[in-house]
């Protein structure tokens, strides 16, 4: 194991996060402080409580998962994309580290990223809402478990584009509106039955539905189930993950 | 002290001896392997080219080699299969005895790489990128290595510099100390003085000789054939994909090598005598120059008989000169053969 190999490559990524500490942490909090203001205390003190949970508390755990998804993408894609597109990749495919040693670097640094991130954002929410987490340890493994599990996709989706525009478009067009459709800001039993069927199909509902269950011990589908499918989607990645490496897919030619 | 005295006097602590032969067996048994050794290595991309052919090569610990040849002639493309940045269609590569393949990290642990192209990251510093490397290759952090590396490269003075407010010149040497960090036993310099002022390109090849004193392999491709000229130990030639030639450099400029001997003639003539029709010979357009062609390597008796044949003529001549051909007329005969 070249374990100064890894952590020459996750010391690297955490650097450009410190670089770009108003981009990576300063902005996430901005927006979802934002949200905060506007569903949880403007229009939230208006709303009826979901589950006997004010609506401010009860968005609070998608809102964290929204970031969550969205950072693990963005960090763990633009650290392995940005050396594709600059050219100093030549180094890494020539270093003795082995494809298992390159993903501990580069996802170990984004799925870290965004851990610290949820935990930031967890504590600016305090500041508008008050909530209570019923099993943190149960809260911190969602929070670990996703963060892992996304910068994983996030990685596939940095080999796989070969532009800038392909770096955006998954979590725009995708990702964004699997998390809005997947019960940030509502809970699936308030839909029509159609659409109840319908939101089991998006995977992020699972996500919420774990999460906000280990805030509140409330959740749209079974936790056991909710752990399983996050598995899952991490093995899905871990294979797409090893085929990428396997085949050299636009990484060696 | 003869060997069996030293072996009785040593004889006393057994592991001590068992070392000792362990060693002299070591240094008797184990064949001076090239550091770089490539058997039928085929190279074809997805779209069904064949940059490389059959390239079989080995190239000695401790000397420089110079790998020329025109542009997509599969230089790039073969350095970039033995550090492991492209991937074998078919044969054998071992760097430093080791399989690039199979023992991938020794192999690689062995090797520097400074790419043609100058990719670095712009918000790093210099010592943080030279760090970086490093520890990418797996070696534990050595402050005072990097220091000399620095220093021996110019570079000591911008170490907390940012990568992008260095020049062309700078950046390429930051590339080679990248390459140095982890103290490789093979640099590989890929076009290593493109676009770099001639001043600089002095220091480098400076710099280069240093690195074989110290026991570096080095292997250089090139443009430049005066590069090649001044630096290297032995030559390779490679067109479309294929090695047409590896040859040590003075041999390859005596075997190759052109002489010419020019005759400035006091009066000019119409036609070449038919005396010396069958000589290599050649007049040129105002008359008043001959000019003769032959082999260094061949016996010179042909500039005698010519010599001779000039003055059975009556011609005269003012001044001769005579000159070898450098290594670019022998690559350009070479590689348009």
């Amino acid at each position: 194991m070249n374990l100064y190999g890894v952590r020459a490559i996750y010391n690297f990524e955490m650097a450009r996060m410190r670089r770009t500490l108003m981009q990576s942490v300063a902005s996430p909090v901005i927006s979802t402080s934002l949200y905060f203001v506007v569903f949880g205390s403007a229009i939230g003190s208006r709303m009826g409580d979901i589950n006997n949970i004010s609506y401010g508390a009860f968005i609070i755990p998608g809102l964290v998962m929204l970031s969550l998804l969205m950072q693990s993408i963005s960090n763990a894609s633009f650290g392995i994309y940005m050396p594709k597109f600059s050219g100093t990749i030549y180094e890494v495919l020539s270093a003795p580290v082995s494809y298992v040693e390159v993903v501990l670097g580069y996802v170990g640094a984004a799925a870290t990223k965004s851990v610290i991130l949820g935990v930031i954002i967890l504590l600016t929410a305090r500041l508008f809402v008050d909530y209570d987490v019923l099993h943190p340890f149960w809260m911190f493994a969602f929070l670990v478990l996703t963060a892992i599990t996304f910068s994983l996709f996030g990685f596939i989706i940095g080999i796989w584009a070969d532009g800038f525009e392909k770096l955006q478009i998954i979590p725009l067009m995708i990702v964004t509106p699997l998390v809005f459709l997947g019960g940030t800001f509502y809970s699936i039993d308030m839909l029509p039955e159609v659409w109840q069927t319908v939101s089991l199909f998006n995977p992020v509902v699972y996500l919420i539905s774990g999460f906000r269950w280990a805030f509140y011990g409330v959740s749209d589908v079974h936790v056991g189930i909710s752990v399983g499918m996050t598995l899952l989607f991490l093995t899905a990645c871990m294979v797409g993950v090893w085929w990428i490496f396997k085949t050299g897919y636009r990484l060696r030619s | 002290m003869g060997i069996i005295a030293a072996e009785a006097k040593l004889s006393k602590s057994a592991p001590v001896v068992r070392k000792y032969r362990a060693l002299i067996h070591h240094q008797q048994d184990k064949p001076v392997q090239p550091d770089i050794s490539v058997k039928h290595l085929n190279k074809v991309y997805a779209d069904g080219f064949r940059a490389l052919k059959d390239i079989n090569l080995d190239i000695e610990r401790g000397e420089i080699f110079a790998l020329l040849g025109p542009n997509g002639a599969g230089k790039t493309t073969l350095i970039s299969i033995i550090c492991g940045i492209a991937n074998i269609s078919s044969g054998e590569v071992k760097a430093a005895g080791y399989d690039i393949v199979k023992d991938y990290r020794k192999a690689r642990e062995s090797i520097g790489l400074v790419p043609q192209e100058l990719h670095t990251d712009s918000f790093e510093t210099v010592w943080g990128a030279v760090s970086f490397s490093r520890g990418l290759f797996g070696k534990p952090p050595a402050p005072e290595h990097i220091e000399k590396v620095l220093k021996d490269l110019s570079l000591w003075d911008k170490r907390n510099s940012r990568i992008m407010s260095l020049s062309g010149g700078m950046k390429r040497r930051l590339m080679i100390a990248k390459a140095l960090s982890h103290e490789p036993q093979i640099l590989f310099l890929d076009e290593p003085t493109a676009g770099v002022d001639v001043e600089l390109r002095r220091d480098m090849w400076e710099m280069v000789r240093k690195l074989r004193e110290n026991g570096v392999t080095i292997i250089l491709t090139t443009h430049y054939i005066e590069e090649a000229e001044e630096m290297a130990d032995r030559i390779g030639v490679i067109r479309q994909g294929e090695i047409i030639l590896v040859e040590d450099k003075a041999q390859l400029m005596s075997k190759l090598g052109k002489k010419e001997l020019r005759l400035h003639l006091q009066q000019p003539l119409e036609t070449i005598p038919g005396q010396l029709a069958l000589e290599p010979v050649e007049l040129s357009k105002d008359g008043y120059e001959l000019i003769y062609t032959f082999d260094s390597q061949q016996e010179q008796a042909g500039v005698a008989r010519l010599l001779r044949t000039l003055g059975d003529l009556d011609i005269e001549y003012r001044d001769i000169q005579t000159r070898e051909s450098s290594l670019e007329e022998i690559f350009v005969g070479l590689v348009n053969e």
